[in-house]
């Protein structure tokens, strides 16, 4: 008894809560003797990242170490610019099938001014099992229904959504109406679907007139030198007023050939500029017309089956290079949230088949932040921009590869979280705890 | 429907007629840097494939008159992937009707023309094991098939010889489809708890029991008395007496570490012995007491948190299993990862280290051991089903790219020789498939109607 006692009584104290809980912390560092793949301006075969607060001070092979700085020894490794997914439901989603843990579908189709920021947890546990891949910021995004409300950029360091929000990038999300059959559970007859697919449009664009004729109205109101009265508020009309006004961009969410043509008319219609589409499964289909559009495109999963039993059975993995080599601005997007760390791979993919590494770099990288407007703050290794990298040692879209440190906002971040904390725990797991014990039949 | 395609379903079709034998065939690969992952890595060297068996492996070989010289210089040559848990090529999955339903077996539903077939050539993966859902406590019997593309009759894809095996399934899928838990509209019924799991599974084994004996002393009086009356006939408790007889291998959904102990503990009541844990995101931590009961675990590289149940998951689940001496596979359970499973097994160098050898074993050996059908596929060695697959980079780079696929030596996949379309069968009324774009309205539309979702 004494002995069980003792044990259970050591046993309390090692789940004694200690100092040496690892957190991400700023401060001056110095990562030296690096290779260093800027994405911006070529590679560095051997030189030095400073990194002062939340930025990249000084980068090139002749950069001295700044007195007090840590030095991380970089020999054998290299920096990359951190990689930013172009669409994830990360911190929105915690556990799949507990609908009670996601946040990123609300009741109804029009929901424009949902703000996918307010929702974000920034304690996920998915957050710190993302980042140590190097993936270091990515889009969180409302889906469902037909504006399900605003996007945003997010780091993946931080304790609250403002302390997260990467750029103030927020961009209004349409889930552009489909014209097609769903799949083989879908029933319908083709006039029945043709007519849902009318009725959809007819919807959006109903929709679209009257955030036109809300944006006059409000223009006039704030013209006018004795307005009478406020006009009436209608929050989805309000939330829509940047987007009719081109001041905030519209990230279009379609898939299909037929689909992708009709967004393009429609955006071409209403003379829309500040436009990016994204998923974007069959642009291979008509890449010349999506290049022609001058459109970006939010490209993803690469790791997907082909959209048709008719396409080569790698159409999926070709998709965003085919688009890339059209003429497209591609960056590209798992649309996961528990399996973000997957990006490098949905690249190296992208990059084998036909789309190049290089290309495939800069489309997690810096493709990525021209299309969000914050290429003076993200995407490459440059003096000046934010400290948003990571070390590796070796290609970070080869599994084998390990990532050794990431940089968040100049956080150096805890390289771990909670699946590590378990190999850790339980690789060998009776070392200095209770020996395993024999299965026994329950009838003893 | 493109030409090549059609010639090719048109010239296997009358091969099937004439022959009734599924096609084998011979074939030289030479300078292939060789991943025979039993012995080792072999540079410079040639496989000779005769008559669908590996021959000799060996360098400087030559062909015999009239088989093909496949040039492999600078490539990679691995054993033809196995995906020990899939749901491609079936037209059902769940009999989610009742908690046991061992009568049941996928072999009736192969489904020869679903295009996932082809896809999974072209991911080097030649056999799969197809899986009953998990919708019940003792599902359905399960049935490994290889990949041969262009055959129409089903029983032509048997992997003639594997082992019966039959899927089980414990935790959130039989205790919500059956107790209702998480709510539902049917009438409930046990099991409702993982206390229900257990008993459902040693009710069914008391009943296997009870029929196996009643038929052994049948046996045993015929023998005395030729007009000695026979038990009624069970399908359903015949395959749990076949299990209890050890002539079926347990495949068993599972996550939690607390159920794969209760089904340790019920499978050495009744004296079973070969268990294969499917998906056991929590194996890695009872990976002791599944090394010391001789069980096996097939899991995935990466997936968690799409349940509660595979919330407190490790992508180091591979590796911890793996360094505890464990049997262990990697799986697809799906149509996507089934075609990569490659870069699976790599995703276990990530996390955790291991070797490539251990990394390819996880998806060619190992769960040829857990279908026990080693003997016969698994690794380059001579006297095997000449099932192999040739890369054009090291089959655990990311840019490695599968560009030809043998099954018995046939050459079913070839990168250079890929037409578009590679359809079997073209419906006309058919519309386009086009299943990736499902909503999550569509989801939860589906999910109130169909079984076949419970598969994870």
């Amino acid at each position: 008894m004494n002995l069980l006692l003792t044990l259970a009584v050591g046993l309390l104290l090692q789940l004694q809560p200690t100092d040496d809980v690892p957190k991400g912390y700023q401060g001056t560092f110095a990562i030296t003797n690096a290779r260093i793949e800027t994405v911006a301006n070529g590679t560095i075969e051997r030189g030095t990242v400073v990194i002062r607060g939340d930025r990249i001070e000084a980068v090139g092979p002749d950069v001295a170490v700044p007195a007090g700085a840590e030095v991380i020894d970089g020999t054998g490794m290299t920096v990359y610019p951190g990689m930013i997914d172009s669409g994830t439901h990360l911190g929105l989603a915690e556990i799949g099938a507990v609908d009670e843990t996601n946040d990123y579908r609300e009741v109804g189709d029009l929901n424009p001014q949902m703000e996918a920021l307010t929702a974000v947890n920034p304690n996920s546990v998915l957050i710190p099992v993302t980042r140590v891949s190097g993936v270091t910021t990515v889009i969180a995004e409302p889906s469902g229904g037909l504006f399900p409300g605003v996007a945003a950029l997010i780091n993946l360091v931080g304790y609250t959504p403002e302390q997260m929000h990467a750029g103030g990038v927020r961009l209004m999300v349409l889930e552009f109406p489909t014209t097609g059959r769903r799949g083989f559970f879908d029933r319908r007859s083709d006039e029945e679907i043709e007519k849902a697919a009318e009725k959809a449009l007819k919807k959006l664009n109903d929709i679209w007139d009257r955030a036109v004729l809300y944006a006059k109205i409000d223009s006039a109101y704030h013209a006018a030198k004795n307005p009478p009265r406020k006009p009436e508020h209608v929050p989805e009309m309000e939330a829509l007023l940047p987007v009719v006004r081109g001041e905030m961009p519209l990230m279009i969410k379609v898939n299909r050939e037929k689909d992708i043509l009709n967004a393009i008319e429609w955006v071409k219609e209403r003379g829309l500029k500040n436009v990016v589409f994204s998923e974007v499964a069959e642009g291979w289909r008509v890449a010349d017309k999506l290049a022609e559009a001058g459109i970006p495109c939010l490209v993803g999963p690469v790791l997907s089956i082909p959209t048709r039993d008719s396409d080569r059975y790698d159409k999926a993995y070709a998709n965003a290079g085919l688009m890339q080599q059209a003429g497209v601005k591609v960056a590209l997007r798992t649309g996961e949230a528990e399996n973000v760390r997957n990006l490098p791979f949905n690249a190296g993919f992208a990059a084998a088949y036909g789309m190049g590494r290089e290309e495939a770099l800069r489309a997690v990288t810096l493709n990525a932040a021209e299309i969000f407007g914050i290429a003076g703050d993200y995407g490459s290794i440059e003096p000046g921009k934010k400290a948003n990298l990571f070390v590796a040692d070796g290609d970070p879209f080869e599994p084998k590869t390990q990532v050794h440190h990431v940089f968040i906002d100049g956080f150096r971040i805890p390289m771990t979280n909670r699946q590590i904390e378990l190999y850790r725990e339980f690789l060998h797991r009776d070392e200095g705890r209770l020996q395993p014990v024999e299965v026994r039949p329950a009838s003893n | 429907m493109k030409k090549p395609a059609f010639f090719l379903g048109f010239a296997l079709l009358m091969a099937t007629a004439v022959t009734a034998q599924p096609q084998t065939g011979s074939v030289l690969i030479k300078n292939a840097t060789v991943l025979t992952v039993t012995n080792g890595t072999l540079e410079n060297t040639d496989v000779l494939v005769r008559d669908g068996k590996i021959a000799r492996i060996g360098q400087g070989l030559s062909a015999p008159g009239g088989v093909e010289v496949v040039d492999a210089t600078g490539k990679y040559v691995m054993p033809g992937i196995i995906d020990a848990h899939a749901h491609i090529a079936l037209s059902a999955v769940n009999e989610a009707t009742d908690p046991v339903t061992a009568m049941v077996t996928m072999e009736d539903v192969v489904n020869p023309y679903h295009i996932g077939i082809y896809r999974a050539l072209a991911g080097g993966v030649t056999t799969s094991h197809l899986m009953h859902g998990s919708a019940n406590v003792i599902g359905g019997q399960n049935e490994t098939i290889k990949h041969r593309w262009g055959y129409t009759n089903p029983d032509d894809l048997r992997f003639e010889g594997a082992p019966r095996t039959i899927k089980f399934a414990l935790g959130e899928n039989p205790t919500r489809v059956h107790g209702n838990r998480g709510g539902g509209s049917g009438k409930a019924k046990v099991p409702a708890t993982r206390m229900g799991v257990e008993a459902v599974l040693r009710d069914a084994f008391e009943q296997g029991l009870r029929y196996k004996e009643a038929w052994e002393r049948y046996e045993a009086e015929r023998r005395r008395n030729p007009r000695a009356v026979p038990p009624p006939y069970d399908l359903r408790l015949e395959t749990l007496a076949d299990i209890l007889r050890g002539d079926i291998l347990v495949h068993c959904h599972s996550y939690r570490a607390d159920e794969i102990l209760m089904l340790l503990r019920v499978l050495k009541d009744y004296g079973i012995e070969k268990v294969t844990f499917q998906h056991a995101n929590e194996a890695f931590k009872v990976a002791p007491e599944l090394a010391a009961f001789g069980a096996y675990a097939s899991v995935f590289s990466d997936w968690w948190s799409y349940k509660f149940e595979v919330y407190y998951s490790t992508a180091y689940n591979a590796a911890i299993l793996t360094r505890n001496g464990v049997v262990t596979s990697v799986n697809s359970d799906s149509g996507e990862l089934n075609r990569h499973l490659y870069h699976e097994a790599a995703k276990s160098q990530r996390y955790g280290g291991l070797t490539d050898d251990e990394a390819l074993a996880l998806i060619t050996i190992n769960p040829a051991r857990q279908l026990g059908i080693d003997d016969r596929v698994g690794s380059i060695e001579v006297g095997k089903d000449a099932d192999l697959v040739v890369f054009d980079g090291h089959p655990l780079s990311v840019y490695a790219i599968p560009v030809m696929t043998f099954v018995d030596g046939v050459r079913y996949f070839d990168r250079e020789r890929d037409p578009d379309d590679i359809r079997l069968h073209v419906d006309p009324e058919a519309a386009v498939d086009a299943s990736r774009f499902v909503t999550d309205e569509d989801w939860h539309a589906l999910e109130a109607t169909a079984g076949w979702l419970f598969q994870f």
